[in-house]
């Protein structure tokens, strides 16, 4: 395994350093003959954790799989990604989350944690073998029926109260599907102007206010998946102020883009749920700088051109965001003021890993622990184009937008998967992996 | 005008203007031989990816009323049915040769999406596209309007004063849409009146104003009124009870229209639900325009038609 010194890096508490690297850990001092990686005037991160991505393998191989979404999230400066469980075969077994996770340990661009279904092919009606995939050699901790909502009241009931056996976590898409049927972006002012089925935002608060109410009675967890809306976040903070025990997370694409992109028509802002309103921009923004929302998570869902190419109600939803989500954040969090680079380290690293349960990110840059790091350079700006996307597809909402910061290097188990702001070779990869 | 996609692209001049022009086409009908040599040469495409008898047959002899050559593409029976998507469809038709598309479509802002798409060249014609705009339909009721209301004299004039009522299924109105923010440009006032189900959420931005009494709107002697279609299926997702109860509370029935002063101009954008929204003495009176709605939907056709494919018009 590669020796690496990373000098004058710029740590998320401010302080500035020389890192060392040998054996997939930090330690103490440089080895002799390392890897020289000159970090000065970059901003050291740990290793980010993005507990919601769509990878589509098995299934949706035209879209992304799970080497093209690795090297997406590498790019992106992510070591470990939970990729959701709406594939085909459905993540539901332990086959297939095994399959999932020793796809991505072959490959080595980042750690793959599959998430597990709440129910038997996301339908919605029984439960799926939690038990199973959690005791598999896949360890499956998160469990969702991302892209559906568990509706169910009693269904979820029980989902919250049996994955507590394992130490799992309900990752809920906050859905009311009768009140979103054909629903197509915000409900509000421009979707009656545009004609388009609007998606109100007391779908996604009814469903968390009943589910964190369901968490208090059982005393379970629970984690809410991309919340969208102010009223989502006034739930949140009441439950919190009470003491439930919920966590919850935004995008990238939440943070930063509101409805008014829908009026082009352009499908490549249909997303779920959608773009919402300035207010509800605001409103997320603040609940993640008090840490009413816990982390940020990219919702990456990559889908081909010709799922885009299309009139907007016959669109597919959902926007790739592993390539863009950091830039995205230091714009509408770090830039403005809100956050700091240590709460960055918290939102995208730290607290995404302890929803998820996944070690070696508690003490980053600590000797001993594993060297998951990112290093990004705040100061770049681009023009992001296609050239920075590199998983299978390109449905962007940002292409051709300036963003602030770039990926200049990340180290995934102490290999560097991207250097000088390249992704590394796959041999290479997993050659340093195998070492 | 390179398409005509939303009203909302359309300014006062601009829309008076197309007025103007559909002035001159309607007067070419009365001609012994009612056909214009303008377009010839040109190929003007009809695609229907949702059932329109009405609006793809007006489009139809406005255009060979201008002499172009029009091919018919309508959905059912066609490689739609079998899959096809919007850009293969449009580019299939446009590799045959056309000048303008006129495009019915199910889906809101499909007509935006084509003409954005950069997949034909194209001029597009919106005529028609999910619950969002049918701007064709709204010249055409702004026309017979000016047309009712100023006979001979309506070249050059708008609708300023012109108080409208439109009432019914609001919320999946293209029509109603086009209506309320074209007769708005056009200096009218417009009212709408329906269920709370039915209107639409976040309407108090529109440029109307709302209500859901219509005998109060009925007592405030509109100039004109427009009754929407309602749809059957609506009936089956609780936004009324039962038609019997819309019609009572909703409909123009003939005490209703009793009530209306006697020069207020009926109106329906068809094809009419006699018996739901309007009853039949309220559509066949004398005060009904919806005849001259259809016939006065060829001209605005045409000239539609004339200032999309002459590339320099009165319209910008």
């Amino acid at each position: 395994m590669t020796a690496l010194t990373i000098t004058g890096a710029t740590l998320p508490d401010g302080t500035r350093r020389d890192l060392h690297v040998d054996g997939g850990v930090f330690v103490e001092d440089a080895t002799a003959g390392a890897t020289r990686i000159d970090a000065d005037g970059l901003q050291a991160l740990p290793g980010l954790v993005d507990l919601h991505t769509h990878l589509r393998e098995p299934g949706f191989e035209a879209s992304e799989t799970v080497l093209t979404g690795t090297r997406a999230a590498a790019a992106g400066g992510f070591t470990a990604v939970f990729a959701m469980a709406n594939t085909f075969p459905v993540q539901d077994t332990a086959g297939v989350v095994e399959q999932v996770a020793s796809l991505g340990a072959q490959h080595g661009y980042a750690t793959v944690r599959p998430i597990g279904a709440v129910t038997i092919g996301l339908a919605g009606e029984r439960l799926a073998e939690i038990g199973a995939m959690a005791r598999s050699r896949a360890a499956v901790r998160v469990f969702s029926d991302d892209g559906k909502c568990v509706s169910d009241a009693l269904l979820m009931r029980r989902a919250l109260e049996y994955v507590a056996t394992f130490g799992g976590v309900i990752a809920q898409h906050a859905q009311e599907p009768r009140l979103t049927e054909g629903a197509q972006m915000n409900e509000g002012e421009l979707s009656s102007e545009l004609g388009l089925a609007g998606w109100p935002g007391v779908a996604e608060e009814a469903i968390i206010a009943r589910d964190v109410l369901l968490a208090e009675q059982l005393g379970a967890r629970l984690h809410v998946c991309h919340v969208s809306t102010a009223g989502s976040v006034e739930v949140l903070r009441w439950a919190k102020g009470r003491g439930i025990d919920v966590t919850a997370e935004v995008t990238p694409h939440h943070l930063l883009l509101t409805e008014q992109l829908a009026a082009s028509y352009d499908a490549r802002y249909k997303v779920n749920p959608p773009l919402r309103a300035q207010e509800d921009v605001e409103a997320v923004r603040a609940a993640l700088a008090d840490g009413t929302i816990d982390i940020v998570a990219t919702d990456h869902a990559p889908h081909p051109i010709e799922s885009k190419e299309a009139t907007w109600a016959e669109a597919s939803f959902g926007m790739v965001g592993l390539e863009s989500a950091l830039s995205v954040v230091q714009a509408a969090m770090v830039d403005t003021g809100l956050l700091g680079w240590a709460d960055v380290a918290r939102v995208l690293s730290a607290a995404p890993a302890a929803i998820g349960r996944l070690d070696g990110y508690a003490a980053p840059f600590a000797v001993g622990s594993p060297a998951h790091l990112a290093l990004a350079d705040p100061a770049a700006r681009r023009i992001f184009a296609t050239a920075d996307l590199h998983g299978r597809s390109v449905n962007s909402p940002y292409l051709g937008s300036e963003l602030p910061g770039r990926i200049v290097a990340t180290v995934h188990d102490g290999v560097p998967t991207v250097l000088d702001g390249e992704l590394r070779p796959a041999e290479e990869v997993v050659h340093g992996q195998a070492a | 005008m390179r398409h005509l996609l939303s009203v909302r692209d359309l300014t006062r001049d601009d829309a008076v203007g197309i007025l103007d022009i559909a002035e001159d086409m309607a007067a070419v009908a009365t001609r012994a031989v009612p056909k214009l040599p303008t377009l010839r040469g040109r190929t003007v495409a009809n695609l229907f990816f949702e059932d329109s008898t009405r609006t793809r047959l007006s489009f139809e002899s406005a255009a060979k009323r201008l002499s172009a050559d029009v091919i018919t593409f309508t959905a059912k029976g066609s490689s739609v049915s079998k899959g096809e998507g919007l850009k293969d469809t449009a580019q299939t038709i446009a590799a045959m040769g056309v000048d303008a598309v006129v495009m019915r479509h199910h889906a809101s802002g499909a007509a935006r999406t084509l003409a954005d798409g950069g997949w034909i060249d194209a001029s597009v014609v919106n005529a028609g596209d999910g619950t969002h705009e049918h701007p064709t339909q709204a010249l055409l009721d702004a026309y017979t309007m000016r047309a009712t209301l100023h006979g001979g004299a309506a070249r050059g004039r708008d609708l300023d004063g012109l108080r409208v009522t439109i009432v019914g299924d609001v919320l999946h109105s293209r029509v109603a849409r086009s209506n309320a923010w074209l007769l708005a440009t056009l200096g009218a006032s417009v009212h709408l009146v329906a269920p709370g189900t039915l209107l639409p959420p976040g309407v108090s931005g529109w440029p109307v104003t709302t209500g859901t009494d219509l005998d109060a709107a009925i007592d405030d002697r509109p100039d004109a009124i427009m009754m929407l279609r309602i749809q059957s299926e609506r009936m089956h997702d609780a936004f009324f009870p039962n038609e019997r109860e819309y019609a009572r509370e909703w409909g123009l029935t003939d005490d209703r229209f009793a009530r209306l002063p006697a020069d207020t101009m009926v109106m329906h954008p068809g094809p009419m639900n006699r018996g739901l929204e309007i009853s039949s003495a309220a559509a066949d009176s004398a005060r009904s325009v919806v005849l001259d709605q259809v016939t006065n939907g060829v001209s605005i056709r045409m000239a539609v038609l004339y200032l999309v494919l002459s590339g320099s018009g009165g319209v910008a």
